[in-house]
């Protein structure tokens, strides 16, 4: 049977931050990426994740095995419907943080990964889109 | 509730994570870490983090904050076993963990431990 080439995970809980990373391993590792790249994209799924659950109020993660010429990859879709971010370039600038972490959630996140990709609207919700290559 | 076990070695106390953490676990286990220390005045605390195949910056923050509380109560953190993978994602999100003793592994966290006391 051909693998599943997307999917959707919930990602509403604390604990459910701990399946979008166990999700994002094994799709990771079924795309081909060395376990440096697989690291860096679970980290940055966590980091992701973590933000949907406690500034988004919750969403989901939808995932997709994308393919391009011999290239493999995993796109990570992270999205929410809570009150969004009203200055994205802030939010986008090394060591701001809104105040319970350390400053490094989104342009730390975006360090880890091949192609970075935020919207949001304050009072719409956020998406933010992540993909790794093998 | 779920608990990460504390293990009590003479002076020091032993911590192996194994489970993949999710955030309240975490800070369970700080909490734990910091009565423990008071109650049972240890002098070291020597983190296997081996098992662990991510740390992300919450998990990064628990580690900085473990390591900050045992210094204010008299006692020494090291952290040990941390995976290639991990150090390198570690260094590329931007969380160096200043303050933070790490050695490659529990003989040599052990090793470093016993020379801080044996210093002082």
């Amino acid at each position: 049977m051909r693998p599943e080439r997307t999917g959707s995970q919930p990602v509403r809980s604390e604990q459910d931050v701990v399946l979008a990373r166990q999700v994002a391993r094994k799709l990771a590792v079924e795309c081909g990426l060395r376990l440096v790249d697989q690291t860096k994209l679970v980290t940055a799924a966590s980091e992701l994740a973590r933000n949907t659950v406690i500034y988004g109020g919750g969403g989901d993660m939808d995932w997709e095995v994308v393919e391009e010429g011999s290239r493999k990859g995993l796109r990570l879709v992270f999205r929410d419907e809570g009150p969004g971010i009203a200055d994205v370039k802030l939010a986008m600038t090394d060591g701001w943080t809104s105040g319970n972490g350390l400053g490094l959630g989104l342009t730390g996140t975006r360090r880890l990964v091949d192609e970075f990709s935020l919207e949001s609207a304050p009072g719409v919700g956020t998406r933010v889109t992540i993909c790794k290559w093998n | 509730m779920e608990r990460i076990p504390i293990l009590r070695m003479g002076e020091f106390l032993l911590v192996t994570i194994q489970v993949d953490m999710h955030d309240q676990l975490a800070l369970t286990l700080q909490d734990d870490l910091a009565e423990r220390i008071s109650r049972t005045s240890a002098r070291g605390v020597l983190i296997d983090i081996s098992a662990l195949d991510m740390v992300d910056s919450f998990i990064g923050r628990m580690i900085n904050t473990i390591s900050g509380l045992s210094k204010v109560m008299d006692a020494e953190t090291v952290v040990v076993g941390m995976q290639p993978a991990v150090a390198i994602t570690l260094v590329e999100l931007g969380l160096y963990l200043p303050g933070v003793s790490t050695a490659l592994n529990v003989e040599r966290g052990m090793e470093r431990l016993r020379e801080r006391l044996d210093a002082q």
